[in-house]
This record gives structure tokens, sequence and C-alpha cells, in this order.
């Protein structure tokens, strides 16, 4: 789209870069939520580029990689149950369980299939009427909108070998367990502009308002990002922590009432546990009792939640759980680069394209825009 | 996971939409954007539309951008003249031709 190519203007990105420089006050500490962010930041070289004025941390926001080894050692269980066919995102197929991936299961002869959209899990379960067609449901606010319709879809034709298997993930109850830790001193929050773009923008407010921690909702071109730092910045420097939209063309106020609405009807906020930061209470997506012939969890009698070790790969040394609390860089991990590589990943963070790890090897050469 | 892509929408069918992504057409679901007409820049993000874009707003966005860059151009000649100004006098000084030195 032509205009879209303006937000990426390399000019206008150095303009901004200094920008942000003359503003900084000594070192401005900034974590990104979303590994959409960590991923623009590293292909564009921006942390580079601003360092060491800014200094970029990557957060938890990869649906993938926080999704803990428990969930799926159980999500591989059910895959062996005879009769069932799991359909999932791409991503998912390679982060390790406990022992095995789905990718192993499905070598062993599960029926797992990769979709791109829960509109294929819909059409797999007309075209296999004799299966039980089962949605694993990963992802944040963004996503989860869009089970939410595929669900509401499946009641209004009666398919009835359409389940959900819902592991969704709310963004601000884990931003906040991050805060609280204490781990971590941040002065701003680069906000998630798709997450945004479905909650709105004063769905962060919570930020600067009870954690005195500016936070910028930013879009994923270059422009975009720069715009939110520099926003961040301006705060810095007047010593007055504020939520700004950076985002405009794609986020409003008050994000996308449909969407919503759609998902407060067909999910309820429920505790889940996340890879790295342990159970978050009110942080998961469950399906609301009314729908339960659409929750696999009930079809199925699986566990609300489930038990074992949330990050297995623990033990090997993967500091995966550490990266995605922003604690520590992937290159900090004596595996990075050697022992885990794309090809030959140990943690998820490695696994999925928006993992900070995968971000950080695939783009570790870049150094400017 | 989060990826959101811009497209225009060419065509509406009932709830679906006709949109063209890398030069491959593809149908996404307008279930969460009923509000999206013919022509709109929508976000997709697994296949279903999930925000209308605000093409006035990102005009704004750009044109607050030039502005910054007009800005830093104008400081940037102004440094400029005044360095070339400098140097005249510098200049006038030393052949004397100057008129009164400060
Ligand atoms: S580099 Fe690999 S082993 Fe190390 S934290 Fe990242 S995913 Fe885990």
């Amino acid at each position: 789209m032509s205009y879209m190519r303006g937000f990426r203007d390399p000019a206008a990105a150095s303009r901004l870069m200094d920008a942000v420089r003359a503003t900084v006050q000594g070192t401005l500490r900034v974590i990104e939520f979303c590994g959409g962010h960590t991923h623009a930041i590293m292909r564009y070289g921006l942390r580079g580029a601003l360092a060491p004025q800014v200094q970029l941390l990557s957060g938890p926001g990869c649906p993938v990689c926080v999704t803990a080894s428990a969930d799926i050692d159980q999500a591989i269980a059910l895959s062996g149950r005879p009769g069932i066919t799991l359909a999932t995102f791409g991503d998912m197929i390679r982060v390790p369980g406990t022992t095995t991936s789905l990718q192993g299961a499905r070598a062993r002869g599960a029926d797992v299939r990769v979709i791109y959209s829960a509109l294929d899990a819909l059409e797999l379960a007309r075209a296999l009427p004799q299966r039980e067609v089962v949605m694993l449901g990963i992802g944040f606010e963004t996503t989860a909108p869009t089970i939410a319709a595929a669900l509401r879809q499946a009641e209004s034709e009666g398919l009835a070998n359409f389940t959900v298997y819902s592991m969704h993930k709310l963004t601000a109850p884990a931003m906040r367990a991050i805060l609280d830790a204490g781990e971590l001193a941040v002065d701003a929050v680069l906000g998630p502009g798709h997450v945004a773009a479905i909650t709105g923008w004063q769905a962060w407010s919570f930020l600067p308002e009870e954690y005195g921690v500016s936070c910028a909702v930013a879009g994923f071109e270059p422009l975009d990002i720069l715009q939110a730092l520099l926003a961040c910045a301006e705060d810095q420097a007047r010593g007055e922590p504020r939520i700004t939209n950076a985002y405009g063309r794609g986020v409003s106020a008050l994000g996308n009432s449909t969407a919503l609405r759609l998902m407060d009807e067909v999910f309820m906020p429920t505790d889940a546990a996340w890879r790295g930061l342990g159970v978050i209470p009110g942080s998961g997506l469950a399906i609301r009792p009314g729908l339960a012939r659409y929750d696999a969890r009930q079809r199925f009698g699986l566990p609300g939640m489930a038990e074992g070790p949330l990050d297995a790969e623990a033990a090997v040394g993967c500091r995966c759980g550490e990266v995605l609390r922003g604690v520590v860089e992937p290159p900090q991990c004596p595996l990075f680069g050697a022992a885990c590589t794309p090809a030959h990943p140990v943690g998820p963070c490695m696994v999925s394209a928006e993992g900070s790890c995968a971000a950080y090897y695939r783009y570790r050469g870049i150094m400017d825009i | 996971m989060c990826l959101a892509i811009p497209v225009r929408i060419m065509e509406i069918q009932e709830q679906m939409a006709r949109v063209e992504l890398d030069g491959v057409e593809r149908l996404v679901s307008l279930a969460l954007t009923p509000e999206a007409q013919l022509g709109d820049y929508v976000l997709i993000h697994t296949g279903y539309a999930i925000s209308v874009l605000d093409e006035a707003e990102a005009m704004e966005t750009l044109q607050l951008f030039d502005e910054l860059e007009q800005a830093s151009r104008e400081v940037e000649e102004e440094e400029r003249s005044r360095q070339e100004e400098d140097t005249a006098r510098v200049e006038d000084a030393k052949t004397g031709l100057g008129g009164p030195t400060p």
C-alpha cells in the first residue's frame, strides 16, 4: 500500500533517531512487550543504532514461547488419542514439551495439521466429519477474538466435531506480573500494537497510573517504533510518565468493540501457567460453561490447567524463562548460537520466528538501519 | 504471532473480503470488522480483519515526520549559513576589506 512505505523512510528514521538521542537523559530503559517488536527492532537494527542511550529489552510477548511445557505435553497426549485431528498454528509444532514436540508426535502417527487461520480448522471439521477436530487456541488478545468468531460460526453451522483447546493468554496481567516481580527496572514499555487494536490503548494506561512507567503503543514499521520511543524519551525528559498512542492508524482508545464483545461472549478469565513466569491469576481465557460442547477440555476430560513442569528445558541450561522476563538477553545464554540454533532449537524462544532468541540469532550482524 | 498485515479490500461477499497479499488473492473474514467498506485498508491477522486502518490518521502521522524533517533541515541550514557568515567575516578581517570588526 502506497502510504505504508512512508513508515519505512530511512531519512525520516535517521531524523527520528537523532531526536530520540537528543531527548534521552542519561539512559532510557524500555521493554518491548511484543515479539513482533523484538523482531522489527532487530531486523531494522534499531537496537544497535540507539545503544547505549536507549536500552531495549525484550519481553514475554510471543504466545508460543510462553506456553508451558505441561500444556504442550497435554496437547501431545490428546493428539495421540484415536479419532483426534489436532489443528495448530505452525509455530507451535516444534515447541518442545517435556519429552517431545507435536512434530515428534506427528512423526509417530498422530494426526497434527498446521493451519494458517481458525477458518482452516472449521474447514477441516467440515471435511472430516468422522474425526474430532481440536484447534489449539494459542495467542493473546489479537488472536483470541478470531478463535471466538470461529467457535460461534461452528455453533451456528451445528458443526458437532469442532472443539477449541484454549491456551489463550492475556497480556496486561503478564506485564503486571513482570513489574510486580521487581527484577526489572524500566522507564517505559513499548505497548503491543496489535493487541491494542483489539483492547484499545486505554487498556495500557495502568502502566503510568499504577506503576509510574511510560507506555507508548506502537506499530511495527521502523518509524512507528521510533515515534513511540521518542514519546517515551520526552516523558523521561519531562519526568512525567504518560500513555501515548503512537499507532493512531490502527489503534483507538477503546479498541474493536465487535471483537471484544465476541471474546467476552465466548471466554472468561482464568488462571494460566506461563513458561518463565509461573501461574498468573486471571491471565488466561477459558471457554464459558454455556459453550462446553466446543471446549476440548470439557469434551475430552482434560484438566483446567495442565500439571507438570512449566519450562522443562531449563534443566539443560536453557534460559528462556529469564529471557521472557527481560532479565537476560539471548546472547547471555551459554547455549545461544552453539547448542541452540533455529535449526536445532533447545527452547521455545529459538523456535518461534518471534521468539527473542530467534530474532537475535537471525539478525545478529545487523547493526544499523 | 500477533503479526497483522495491512491490505486493501477489493471485494466484499457477505462476511468475507477478497484481498491481495504478496500478489496472491485471498479471502479473509470480516466477522470482527463488520464496518469495513470496499476500498478500506484493514489489518489482517490469521485470516480475519481485526482493525480498519484510519488512512487520514496515517497521513497525519507521515505529515508530522515530514515536519520534523523540515524543522531539522531548517536548523541545519541556519547552522550552515551562520558558519558561512563566520568564515566570510574571518576572511574579510584577514584581507582587511571587512567593515568594522566586532
Ligand atoms: S538461546 Fe536457546 S537455550 Fe538459550 S535461552 Fe534461548 S531458546 Fe533457551
